[in-house]
């Protein structure tokens, strides 16, 4: 237990501070209303979805955990069911045997719901492009609100990707 | 690779392995294998082609290694009966390869006992085979309901648990079907084939350069290594060497690609027995790779570093000095987080004993990578295949033999700590004159080459094979994965379903890799 105080004394606070919302993300016209965005609030939770990726997105998803991003201080969290979110984090170009998967797990998270796509394969469908086994884009297959670019982007990228999503759009 | 048979003859390819390739028929197929099994060899790959345009029939690869090297077998299959004799009864991972083989080409392996669909979900009719080149992707697709007979256990009180395709965690897709009894798992299917996007298909149409871009995003957490093994295969076909340079670089790359998964698996590992502090601590030294990463290569995971013929990065004096500073902190910090790790008791309890693949289980079945290694399975192309710059560089092999969580992370720390040895060593091998690169621009035409590398996760291979025009006309990317998902199956037996995921992540294993 000393060395884990220690050490956790040691490291300090990694925390930076997180970025500014980009409005040029957003694709779609904001669904949510002022007042539903207020009960959001400081609490988000997020379910994420690889529908195809090659894992590398996932990495920064992951990444936006850590200390120095700290998602978790913002009070935005990754939950385990669709049930549960408000958010769905989409990756990958939507491969045709996780078509049904998505549109499913859609279907299951309660309204008022948002959709960020995250990386290129998930905004355009990327190098694996349509094909007989990949649908593309994710909006080829669920409403997207917003898309955030890069090959994968980086946990900044996604994190402000996630803060758009979430705020009220300015008039 | 000595192995004696009349219809055998081989010739040696022209590569940074000791490979050679002959040609043979399907009777043939299962006295070789069988000669490589009994000598203590292994099955890397199995992977078909169409070559009826060029009035061949189909062709089945077989993939097989021995201490001596890699020999890859070319068998002649009949344009219109193309079947061979079934060799997962040697080789019982060739089952799952040869089963994607079929739902890709339609080559079908005679007297096998698992002829379900393994990639095939449901997406294209059955009889359509998408690597055939006269393959109509707009006529085969469909949505027929694919109804997928899983095994079933029987008994009093058992029942099963689906979990997936979509995890309950920031986790690939893909579909496990437990069979329990109170928690007790007695059996564990695996369903796969979740992210199959047409990865093979989608190289057929790229040229050289655009490939080794697609190569590099196989599985996103491998992408040195796919990039390499790619690079290798096209060097060997044009018959390129890489200035000495380049190597060093992608070995640097490399083991910096290790690394960065090591850390961030180690701090799973930690966070996966509920001790949050792991996860924090070995991250946040997980993000400061990434971002020097970033800083001296332009990319957090060293995408699109390599390149056919070299690399696409230098290293300037400034940044062996940052990458030397790194490797002192990691050092250090590392040996402090793993005093903690092995002294704490909740990590303890919960890592040995827990998710155990005995060796005789994993010489049985072909484990390998850095599972393979936490099992005594001592295999490690850097070592025994050393190709440059690693044969000036006397990689130390991590190896353990209980075959447990724990010794799977023994086996990491033991590798990070290499990788940083072998990272200064690189550096000071790195000589600042920049030799001209070899520019690869295309390949010779009816070419095959082999590339292979030992990612973090196990052996990576990637072939080509080149068209009449030089093109690309088939390539096959495999991961380690294919040999160890299978293992994951029996090292949850007998353990309870909460620990699944703790067994699971200290194999991490790839799907996308798998998946193609």
């Amino acid at each position: 237990m000393y060395q884990i105080l220690k050490q956790i004394i040691k490291t300090g606070i990694k925390t930076e501070t997180p970025p500014q919302v980009d409005e040029s993300m957003r694709v779609d016209t904001q669904r949510l209303q002022q007042e539903i965005l207020d009960v959001f609030g400081g609490a988000l939770a997020i379910r994420q979805v690889d529908a195809g990726s090659c894992n590398g997105c996932e990495l920064e998803i992951h990444a936006v955990n850590n200390a120095y991003y700290n998602i978790e201080g913002m009070g935005i969290k990754f939950v385990a069911s669709p049930r549960h979110a408000d958010l769905l984090l989409v990756t990958g170009p939507v491969s045709r045997h996780m078509e049904i998967a998505l549109k499913r797990t859609y279907d299951a998270t309660p309204d008022p719901k948002l959709v960020v796509a995250i990386g290129d394969c998930a905004c355009d469908g990327g190098i694996f492009g349509e094909s007989y086994a990949s649908c593309g884009k994710v909006s080829n297959v669920i409403p997207v609100d917003v898309v955030v670019s890069g090959c994968p982007p980086a946990p900044t990228a996604i994190l402000q990707g996630i803060l758009t999503a979430i705020s009220a759009r300015k008039p | 690779m000595p192995i004696k048979h009349p219809n055998l003859k081989l010739t040696r390819l022209t590569d940074a392995l000791p490979a050679w390739t002959g040609e043979i028929g399907p009777d043939d197929l299962h006295e070789i294998c069988r000669q490589v099994h009994d000598g203590g060899g292994r099955l890397v790959a199995l992977w078909g082609s169409d070559t009826r345009q060029q009035d061949r029939g189909f062709q089945l690869h077989v993939l097989l290694l021995n201490e001596t090297g890699m020999v890859c077998l070319n068998v002649q299959l009949s344009a219109e009966q193309p079947v061979y004799p079934d060799i997962s009864q040697i080789f019982p991972a060739a089952s799952r390869m040869q089963r994607a083989t079929y739902d890709m080409l339609g080559i079908y392996a005679q007297e096998g006992h698992d002829h379900r669909k393994w990639v095939r979900h449901g997406a294209w009719h059955s009889g359509s085979f998408p690597l055939r080149k006269d393959f109509d992707a707009a006529a085969s697709r469909t949505d027929e309901a694919d109804a997928y007979p899983f095994v079933q256990v029987e008994g009093q009180g058992v029942h099963e648990i689906p979990v997936g395709p979509v995890h309950a965690g920031i986790i690939e897709p893909g579909h496990f079907r437990f069979s329990i009894i109170g928690e007790r798992v007695l059996r564990l299917e695996e369903r796969l084939g979740y992210v199959h996007k047409g990865i093979e298909k989608r190289f057929e149409s790229m040229s050289l350069q655009q490939g080794a871009k697609l190569a590099g995003r196989v599985s996103g957490d491998s992408t040195v290594a796919y990039a390499w093994a790619y690079a290798m295969a096209a060097e060997s076909i044009a018959k390129v060497t890489p200035p000495s340079r380049a190597l060093w670089m992608r070995a640097l790359l490399l083991e910096r690609e290790r690394v960065a998964n090591h850390l961030g698996d180690l701090g799973y590992l930690g966070n996966d027995v509920a001790l949050a502090f792991g996860f924090a601590q070995f991250w946040i030294l997980k993000e400061q790779v990434l971002r020097n990463n970033a800083a001296l290569f332009g990319h957090r995971y060293l995408m699109d570093t390599i390149a056919p013929g070299g690399v696409a990065v230098t290293l300037s004096a400034e940044g062996k000095r940052v990458i030397e500073a790194e490797c002192a902190m990691l050092e250090q910090q590392v040996r402090i987080l793993r005093g903690i790790y092995d002294e704490h008791a909740g990590v303890q309890d919960r890592f040995i004993g827990t998710g155990v693949v005995t060796p005789k289980l994993a010489a049985q079945l072909g484990l390998c990578g850095l599972a393979g290694r936490a099992s005594a399975q001592a295999w490690d192309a850097r070592v025994q295949f050393a190709c440059a710059p690693y044969d000036k560089l006397d990689v130390q092999m991590s190896t353990y033999r209980n075959g447990d969580v724990a010794s799977r992370a023994i086996v990491r720390f033991g590798e990070l700590f290499e990788s940083l040895r072998l990272q200064r060593e690189i550096l000071v091998n790195l000589i600042h004159e920049d030799e001209a690169p070899a520019a690869l621009a295309k390949l010779p035409p009816n070419g095959f080459g082999i590339g292979m590398v030992e990612g973090w996760r196990g052996e990576v291979m990637v072939a080509i094979h080149t068209d009449a025009q030089g093109n690309l006309t088939r390539v096959h990317p495999h991961d380690p994965s294919w040999q160890n998902w299978p293992l994951l199956e029996h090292a949850i037996i007998d353990n309870i379903v909460p620990d699944f995921p703790l067994i699971n992540k200290s194999f991490n294993l790839s799907y996308s890799g798998q998946d193609l």
